[in-house]
């Protein structure tokens, strides 16, 4: 009887062992793709709430503060 | 939004580091790495030209061609960046790159080479925005916020100009447009006055 016990739980240690892999998500490298965590867009934040005309508005106005010709006119007006 | 670029007016830029020192200031970056350079042609001659230099954000970027593990990435606005968890330090970016762009910071007792840290266009990481973790790995995320890298918008001379590629190249070509060549340039005309008429010398006076 104990013989059998032993043998039911080799051979369930044995199947536990088999279909182990049987759990796992496949990992398939591929050549030339990023691999890393996902980043989220700039405007998706709390300050941008996902607007990224918003978001867009507020970069290129920066952006034209750097050209002081339209700066200076701007100012004058 | 087209490509996120760096321009420097090689013309405008007085080699005073206030970028270096900005992105420096703005990410906490450890001693020794140098995420943003000013190089300087014909040093001391006159007519010298300075330019600053970080990561150009090359639209075929040769670092993400090199990197055996491919921890590069390219966002929606064309800013590359990069993983450092995935990142192995193995230096391989830094010879592809044209620019010197990838840093890698000395890491434990021994100088062991640490992982690569580069400009961002002040655009974090593959972390939450503005999260501890992003600043600690890649610095601020100021594009985040609705804002341009913190070398361009401190730049004194306006040299350094950096945002959306189209926007950059108008502003670029409206100032070479407007400021004209030679002395002009250079403030000579605008301080001593044009030589419009010739300079009258007295007779007899020594030249």
């Amino acid at each position: 009887m104990t013989a059998r016990k032993l043998a039911a739980a080799s051979a369930l240690g044995v199947l536990v062992i088999i279909f182990a892999g049987c759990g796992d998500t496949p990992m398939v490298y591929k050549q030339g793709q990023y691999q890393g965590k996902p980043d989220s867009k700039p405007w998706d934040n709390a300050e941008f709430k996902g607007n990224q005309v918003e978001w867009e508005k507020a970069v290129k106005t920066r952006t034209q503060g750097q050209d002081e010709y339209t700066r200076a006119v701007a100012s004058a007006k | 939004m087209a490509r996120m670029k760096f321009l420097c007016d090689a013309e405008r830029c007085i080699e005073c580091n206030g970028c270096v020192t900005a992105c420096k200031s703005e990410h906490d970056i450890p001693w020794g790495v140098n995420r943003r350079r000013v190089v300087t042609l014909n040093d001391g001659v006159p007519g010298e030209k300075s330019i600053s230099v970080a990561c150009m954000h090359c639209s075929d970027a040769p670092c993400m061609a090199v990197c055996p593990v491919d921890c590069f990435y390219k966002t929606s606005e064309g800013v590359v960046l990069h993983d450092k968890d995935l990142c192995i330090g193995c230096g391989y970016c830094f010879y592809a790159c044209p620019f010197g762009a990838p840093q890698f910071p000395q890491d434990g007792a021994f100088g062991l080479r640490g992982k690569m840290d580069k400009c961002t266009f002040c655009a974090g990481g593959p972390e939450a925005d503005n999260s501890a973790a992003e600043y600690k790995k890649y610095g601020r995320n100021r594009l985040a916020e609705g804002k341009l890298p913190a070398c361009a918008e401190m730049c004194s001379t306006k040299a350094l100009l950096g945002g959306d590629a189209d926007v950059i190249s108008d502003i670029y070509r409206n100032r070479v447009l407007k400021r004209g060549k030679g002395s002009e340039i250079w403030g000579w005309g605008t301080a001593y006055g044009k030589p419009d008429a010739k300079p009258v010398t007295p007779p007899g006076a020594k030249s």
